[in-house]
């Protein structure tokens, strides 16, 4: 079967910064797959490429077998694209911009499908309001439908809900996932890593335009070494013995980290030897937060065995450093 | 409709909805040249044997009109949706360079003559013309305004800031406008800057299209359209090449 979207070595130099440093990543039609990574990594990069707004240095990308380049109008009508910015063109009304975007893929006689795309996303009411007028959260939704105007089979949205209220974001990922259930393969960009391990079956999380760990949301949950055990606890601090496992603490409550069920029984002797009672009990497991704070540290802790290289193959791209 | 059609009718529309200031402005602020300069000059100078000054400023006032306004037109469209980040909806859909050139140059040229119609009806209610060539007259607004619609693309395109625009149209296209011969006719011109002049497409546009109007030029005007015609196409090409490359617009 095609791949929607099949990405070979690509690479991508801006200046002096490498923003992608040879990408390989194939989404299979219907997926519905997550692309994560801290600020910098090259997520946008990678989108823009796949969306013909930027040019690769080297390598291939393909939309539904459609290479971007030689065969861009294939691809571009296979693909649909929310960008990250709250972008919009002041002089139009919503249906003006809709019917325009349509327009631009050569549809005739599309307002059905464009009534229905409003619908979806509660924008009738506003059909005739100019886009200047509308609120953050209407322009987002606009975005969205101009997206789908031309019923793309592969759909892209960069951190759609970054900025969002709750109540749209719930209304979003209704709507995607019903997408989704038609058969249009999604990918998604999103900083609430929540949301991506509720949503995206599959994920690829990108650190200085690499990809640095890619398989199923269960999979990355469960590759995590270690869980989590939460005490509450009363009579005595907490052991200074434990300080180094602490992930959270708010007295009384702590919440420790250990590298396997092996290690509870010695934790929990430990505090009973400090004097201290315990109260409550609870074991969490790790969700995707914490795989992706592990992957991103891992990364880091390499970039530190690194460091007796010399400072100009260090250089990533900027804001992906913790600082 | 297709996605040339559609954005051709977008670039019309984008315009039109603020015609007061695309339309009427330019069309009062020519009617202003015209009332003073025939005032100060009226007299003073005689043209052509026949043609009386403030005749023979019309057609030069109603060719800069057409020129500048096809010249605002690609650029400012293309510059604001740059700096608004709107480009991405004319960039994402599967639109040709070719699309994206002749959109963008034919609305320049449908602003630029219904700016320069504008100018030309209003001065006729105080100024008595001929129009001995019609055809004459449209080609040269036609070639004029695609050539300067196309100048505005390119520096649209160029450009990253609303004041290099401005830079452009006013280091390069006023210059070459004003002395392209809009005030005078260059025989009255010292013999350097006559000589000077005919290194200005501008002053090939203009007397062209004067002839159109009093069956008399400075240049014959089958030269003065080739030489027109000509750089219309070398400006196509260079734009198309830059379309191609996606320069300073796919990055």
């Amino acid at each position: 079967m095609t791949p929607a979207i099949q990405i070979r070595q690509v690479h991508k130099r801006f200046g002096a910064v490498q923003a992608l440093a040879g990408i390989d990543l194939e989404v299979a039609p219907g997926e519905f797959f997550g692309l994560l990574g801290p600020n910098g990594a090259g997520k946008t990069t990678l989108i823009n490429i796949l969306a013909g707004l930027a040019r690769a240095d080297s390598g291939s990308v393909r939309v539904m077998g459609h290479d971007v380049i030689a065969d861009y109008r294939e691809s571009r009508r296979a693909l649909g694209v929310v960008p990250q910015e709250l972008v919009f063109d002041p002089f139009f009304s919503v249906r003006e911009t809709l019917r325009f975007q349509s327009g631009y893929f050569g549809l005739r006689q599309n307002d059905a499908w464009i009534d229905e795309v409003m619908r979806h996303l509660d924008l009738t009411g506003k059909a005739d309001a100019n886009m200047r007028s509308l609120s953050g959260g209407m322009k987002r939704r606009v975005l969205v439908a101009q997206a789908l105007v031309h019923k793309p089979p592969v759909i892209v949205l960069d951190e759609p809900t970054a900025g969002v209220d709750v109540e749209l974001r719930q209304g979003l990922w209704e709507f995607v996932r019903g997408l989704n259930r038609e058969g249009h393969t999604i990918v998604l960009t999103t900083h609430y890593l929540e949301e991506a391990e509720a949503l995206c079956a599959r994920i690829a999380m990108l650190k200085q335009g690499r990809i640095v760990a890619l398989d199923t949301t269960n999979n990355l949950i469960n590759r995590h070494d270690g869980l989590y055990l939460k005490l509450r606890i009363v009579g005595a601090a907490l052991p200074a013995a434990l300080a180094a496992r602490v992930r959270d603490s708010h007295d009384p409550v702590h919440t420790l980290r250990l590298r396997s069920y092996a290690e509870v029984e010695g934790v929990l002797a430990q505090v009973r030897e400090a004097g201290a009672q315990i109260e409550e009990l609870e074991l969490l497991q790790p969700d995707l937060e914490d795989v992706f704070v592990q992957i991103m540290n891992r990364e880091e802790r390499g970039e530190m065995r690194e460091a007796a290289l010399p400072p100009s193959s260090r250089l990533g791209p900027p804001g992906s450093r913790k600082r | 409709m297709s996605g040339f059609g559609t954005l051709l009718y977008k670039e019309l529309l984008r315009f039109w909805k603020v015609a007061f200031q695309t339309v009427a402005a330019p069309v009062l602020t020519t009617l202003l040249y015209l009332l003073i300069f025939s005032h100060v000059m009226q007299g003073q100078a005689r043209v052509y044997d026949a043609v009386p000054y403030s005749a023979f400023l019309v057609p030069g006032l109603v060719m800069m009109a057409v020129l500048q306004n096809a010249f605002a037109n690609s650029s400012s469209s293309l510059i604001q949706s740059k700096i608004t980040g709107n480009i991405i909806f004319v960039l994402l859909p599967p639109l040709s360079y070719w699309d994206f050139f002749a959109a963008y140059v034919l609305a320049s040229v449908v602003r630029g003559m219904v700016v320069g119609v504008g100018v030309l009806l209003v001065s006729l209610g105080f100024v008595g013309l001929s129009f001995e060539h019609p055809l004459w007259i449209i080609a040269f607004a036609v070639a004029g305004s695609a050539i300067l619609g196309t100048m505005g693309l390119i520096a649209g395109i160029w450009a990253e800031k609303f004041d290099q625009v401005a830079a452009f149209q006013g280091f390069v296209i006023m210059p070459l406008t004003f002395l392209s011969g809009v005030f005078y006719s260059i025989h009255s011109l010292p013999a350097f800057w006559q000589g000077l002049s005919h290194f200005n497409p501008f002053f090939y546009m203009i007397d062209g299209f004067r002839y159109g109007f009093f069956g008399v030029s400075d240049i014959n005007p089958v030269l003065s359209l080739g030489i027109a015609g000509a750089s219309l196409l070398l400006l196509t090409a260079v734009t198309l090449a830059l379309l191609k490359r996606g320069y300073k617009l796919r990055h």
